[in-house]
């Protein structure tokens, strides 16, 4: 299958192999190709072992920040004194991604099977999936998912019979992109305005309601089932260069390019053969100028870069780069980089919940710099200035939103000074 | 808004007037309360029920959330205020929400926007049609940047939107 076009042959297909297969969201027919056979074995299996298999095949988070997902399992107490929370995060904003729409789509039980074990791992009898509040189709199509699987007993008081509580709620976000943001999740399920929090406490110790709380990536819980099943060794065979990179990765690839989509692909696929294989090359046969290979917070890469970029969390960290959410941002050569880049610094200064100052400031003062050198009122100093707001915008504040916007800002000017330069000189980007 | 005051006491008039947490309303909100261990938890369901019934978050609204989930109202539209999908003024009757975010951006969103605003006869973005039908505003990444430029009108999610087939999809919502 493969949705919105059938799956290459150079991808590993294991969570979008029914991505377009509309009959995969129905129980029955799920279970027909195998679902919720591992929660089955999970539950015949002690927490700790879980976690250890989870821990031993190395998947790291998916949302972004790469950390990896068994260890952070193994932080819950093991010893339960207040109820245990799990929070599972699709609030998918990051610009350039759109991966756990498709597997909230298509696949709804793998993520509700991936939750279902984690939530027995870690002793949570209650789930919480915050799903962003644009997402009408997808949380229509899980909550279809979540009334069959508790009609079923998957779901419940005393799932598939072995005594276990587990119960799963879909919390609708209402438009806010700091939500995906752990703790603005979690003071957004508390009926708060979505602020980040000062960690510690992390949320392992006192997440929501104070209780200890995990919260896990879509494409992470949906990679679960396939872990527990075949095995952490198979897992951890998927990887083609670090062996610190384990399993596949959806690509949401996006921009110019000729056939943009979702591609999974093992852990360090080259980032070229991603763009010109599979993804059909630059849209209208054009040159490549930049890349963000992890969504609109990472720093932008050359195309010579992007040519020499292994697709693993190493490979894109030797680039100075990140892999981040897998949400690739392709800009051609026609791209007014700096106009682009305006969009970018005006997202997050919109999206700033305006706690910090070096945020609420700093976003919003790098968009009207950027904003006056489009204008044709640009100052040669203001690149300087731009970098050092950069420089007080990253580090400094309790979430990484102002770091991701000074990221995507500063990498583009040491990248493409010509092009802001040209708008100082002129008031014009430079010719194509 | 304003001549609705800010005292719960003004307040109590307007919410009276038309209570949205009455019959199936209230059941569905007694529903979702028994699924968290704190009233305060309901705030952002109760919205989107009252959202769903009266098309946008007025201020008698917000002072009757307050009232059933025990929070000032002050509170509750400190909350209202954070988040972009509840509306704090009345919309037109379709509300379409157009990704203009860098990966649309690249991919003709801008387009999408004014073919949106002359189809509309909307005459610029956050401002209601003539007609009361359409209202058009520009959305911050819709997570469909695969589908540019993916449009989200009322509850669909329309992919693949051009400057060319915006007349025939208004149309399609006359």
């Amino acid at each position: 299958m493969g949705y919105p076009h059938p799956s290459h042959p150079r991808e590993t297909v294991i969570l979008s192999r029914h991505f377009g297969d509309a009959e995969a969201r129905s129980l029955t027919l799920w279970m027909k190709r195998g679902g919720y056979q591992a929660l089955e074995k999970a539950l015949g299996m002690s927490r700790d072992q879980v976690i250890e298999e989870v821990k031993a095949s190395l998947v790291r988070g998916r949302g972004g920040a790469g950390f990896p997902a068994g260890v952070k399992w193994g932080f819950m107490p093991k010893q339960k004194t207040k109820p245990h929370y799990l929070c599972v995060n699709a609030d998918e904003g990051e610009p350039g991604t759109f991966k756990d729409r498709e597997l909230l789509r298509w696949t709804p039980h793998a993520l509700i099977e991936g939750s279902a074990i984690c939530a027995y791992a870690i002793q949570a009898e209650q789930v919480f999936i915050y799903v962003r509040g644009e997402f009408t189709e997808p949380i229509r199509v899980l909550q279809a998912a979540l009334d069959e699987a508790y009609a079923r007993g998957l779901l419940g008081p005393n799932v598939l019979g072995r005594g276990v509580r587990i119960d799963m709620t879909i919390h609708r976000g209402a438009g806010a992109y700091i939500c995906g943001e752990e703790t603005a999740l979690m003071n957004s399920i508390e009926g708060k305005r979505g602020n980040p929090r000062i960690k510690p406490p992390f949320p392992a110790a006192a997440g929501l309601w104070g209780c200890p709380t995990t919260i896990n990536n879509v494409e992470t819980l949906c990679a679960v089932p396939h872990i527990l099943l075949r095995g952490a060794g198979w897992y951890k065979g998927l990887s083609l260069s670090n062996p610190k990179s384990t399993g596949t990765k959806l690509f949401s690839v996006c921009g110019a390019i000729a056939n943009p989509g979702n591609y999974e692909v093992t852990m360090g696929f080259p980032l070229k053969d991603l763009l010109y294989d599979l993804a059909g090359g630059i849209r209208g046969g054009r040159t490549l100028k930049a890349v963000q290979p992890g969504g609109s917070s990472v720093p932008f890469i050359t195309a010579e870069e992007a040519d020499a970029t292994i697709l693993d969390y190493e490979g894109c960290a030797a680039m100075g780069t990140q892999l981040g959410s897998g949400g690739m941002i392709v800009y051609d050569d026609a791209t007014d980089i700096v106009y682009q880049v305006m969009r970018l610094a005006q997202f997050y200064a919109h999206e700033s919940c305006a706690q910090c100052t070096q945020c609420r400031e700093g976003t919003a003062w790098t968009t009207k710099i950027l904003q006056r050198m489009l204008r044709g009122e640009g100052r040669m100093e203001d690149l300087d200035l731009l970098f050092d707001l950069g420089e007080q915008m990253t580090g400094k504040t309790i979430c990484v939103l102002s770091d991701s916007c000074a990221a995507a800002v500063v990498s583009a000017i040491r990248k493409f000074r010509p092009d802001f330069e040209a708008y100082i000189r002129s008031g014009r980007a430079v010719p194509a | 808004m304003s001549q609705t005051g800010t005292g719960t006491g003004t307040h109590e008039a307007t919410a009276a007037a038309s209570r949205v947490f009455e019959g199936a309303a209230r059941r569905e909100l007694d529903a979702i309360l028994k699924k968290y261990p704190t009233a305060q938890s309901a705030l952002l369901p109760a919205l989107w029920i009252v959202q769903e019934r009266q098309g946008w978050v007025s201020p008698g609204a917000m002072a009757e959330v307050a009232e059933v989930l025990g929070l000032t109202v002050a509170y509750v539209k400190g909350v209202v205020t954070f988040y972009t999908l509840y509306h704090q003024h009345p919309v037109g009757k379709h509300f379409a929400q157009v990704c203009t975010t860098s990966p649309c951006n690249l991919c003709g969103a801008e387009g999408v926007v004014a073919a949106l605003l002359t189809a509309t006869g909307c005459k610029r973005l956050g401002e209601t049609s003539p007609d009361g039908l359409w209202t058009v505003v520009e959305a911050e990444c819709l997570g469909a940047c695969g589908f540019a430029t993916p449009v989200l009108i009322d509850d669909d999610l329309i992919e693949s939107v051009t400057a060319e087939s915006v007349p025939a999809l208004v149309a399609r919502y006359r």
